[in-house]
């Protein structure tokens, strides 16, 4: 019963032909003239670079111990799963006792958790917060919607597979998982990461063609430069 | 409520009273005195205020049945105030005017049900989807399912059931 007949209402400009970001000429209070580019003057376009291991793996070891021992979260919840961090961070499972806390700005976290699931809304959001992470930085995948979709599987505005747009370390399933699962996931990053495995922010660097295809792909509103540094 | 209708239902030329609980009923209005009643609800019966405004989508009559649910605060009753339009090339009169908060309503109707509201404020703005481009997503001719598979990228081995056919197998597994 497709309805042949809808013609598309007219819609404002989206992404970068919007008008508040086009290139204009801007006459300051004291009458000077000047060009804006808000595209190009208020951000660094540069692709990000993978980060050099050290070239003893001693040394590199020794990093990748304080990496994991120091885990610093965004504290940005996407879904549902934000609400298990609440008793994971206060004395019930308290994590902090094993070196992790929650942090309130990306340059201040190097552990994005994607709670749920992900509109193309909240994935372009994402997407900026993690691009503004330090190196080197690490995304965990929490529940079935992360994973496959789960219960959005046919949503219109949902993502379904979280590894095809952010590099993801670990994925801890449920729906949502347990703050007790958290944990164990946690430990398992640690381990991975003591391990020299969490190179994630390497391979976004080094993948950044493909993963910017499949992020526009999705996000057709796109009005942000292409690496938000 | 009944008495409310008695007064206004030959002035609006109003449809049948729905009650659905003694402070909740809803009458059918004709597009050429919606507005009239909507004023006179507002400013003389004390409906102030508007709750909510919303769209069913009556695909296969070709219409869009529009509620208006009003609100008088000081006998807490709710009227909804009901009207069909025509689904092809979907249009109606703006009533920001008469509640600001419909112009929110407005928007969210223009996006999701593709229903024009001319002049209203802002009402070609995005409004929760970013960037929509295909057929609007409230409309029931818009498969959901189809989108998705063509949109997203999908991980392999997830196995997914039709609810219908799984429960019946489920239920009855040697057929009704």
């Amino acid at each position: 019963m497709k309805d042949e007949k809808y013609t598309p209402l007219p819609r404002r400009p989206i992404g970068l032909d919007r008008e508040e970001l086009k290139k204009r000429t801007v006459t300051a209070p004291d009458g000077q003239t000047f060009e804006v580019d808000p595209i190009r003057d208020y951000y660094c376009q540069d692709a990000p670079k993978a980060h050099q291991r050290s070239y003893i793996k001693i040394v590199e070891d020794f990093f990748n111990w304080c990496r994991a021992e120091s885990l610093w979260i965004l504290g940005y919840g996407t879904g549902c799963g934000a609400i298990e961090m609440r008793p994971l961070m206060t004395p019930r499972f308290d994590a902090y006792r094993y070196g992790i806390q929650w942090r309130p700005t990306p340059r201040q976290a190097n552990l994005l958790m994607i709670s749920g699931y992900l509109s193309v809304k909240t994935l372009k959001r994402a997407i900026r917060s993690y691009e503004q992470m330090q190196n080197p930085k690490y995304v965990v995948g929490l529940g079935s919607c992360t994973i496959n979709g789960g219960m959005y599987w046919d949503s219109y505005n949902t993502i379904k597979k979280l590894d095809e747009y952010l590099p993801v370390d670990l994925y801890i399933a449920g729906c949502m998982p347990r703050p007790e699962a958290l944990l164990a996931g946690f430990e398992d990053l640690k381990k991975i990461i003591k391990a020299g495995g969490g190179e994630g922010a390497n391979k976004y660097a080094e993948n950044f063609e493909w993963y910017k295809a499949n992020q526009k792909s999705v996000i057709k509103d796109w009005d942000m430069p292409d690496y938000n540094w | 409520m009944r008495a409310l209708y008695d007064r206004l239902k030959d002035r609006f030329q109003l449809g049948e009273l729905t009650r659905q609980r003694p402070d909740l009923g809803f009458v059918t209005v004709g597009r050429d005195h919606l507005r009239a009643l909507l004023v006179e609800l507002k400013d003389v019966e004390g409906f102030t205020h508007l709750v909510l405004f919303t769209a069913v989508d009556w695909l296969e009559d070709g219409q869009f049945q529009l509620t208006y649910l009003l609100n008088n605060r000081a006998t807490a009753q709710d009227l909804g105030v009901r009207l069909m339009i025509p689904r092809e090339g979907a249009s109606m009169d703006t009533i920001h005017d008469l509640w600001p908060t419909a112009e929110t309503y407005q928007r969210e109707l223009y996006e999701m049900f593709g229903i024009d509201f001319p002049g209203s404020p802002r009402v070609d703005e995005d409004f929760i989807l970013e960037g929509w481009t295909d057929l609007p997503p409230n409309r029931r001719d818009f498969d959901t399912k189809e989108y998705s598979e063509a949109t997203f990228a999908e991980r392999a081995g997830r196995e997914s059931h039709d609810p219908r056919d799984h429960m019946k197998q489920k239920l009855y597994p040697d057929g009704e």
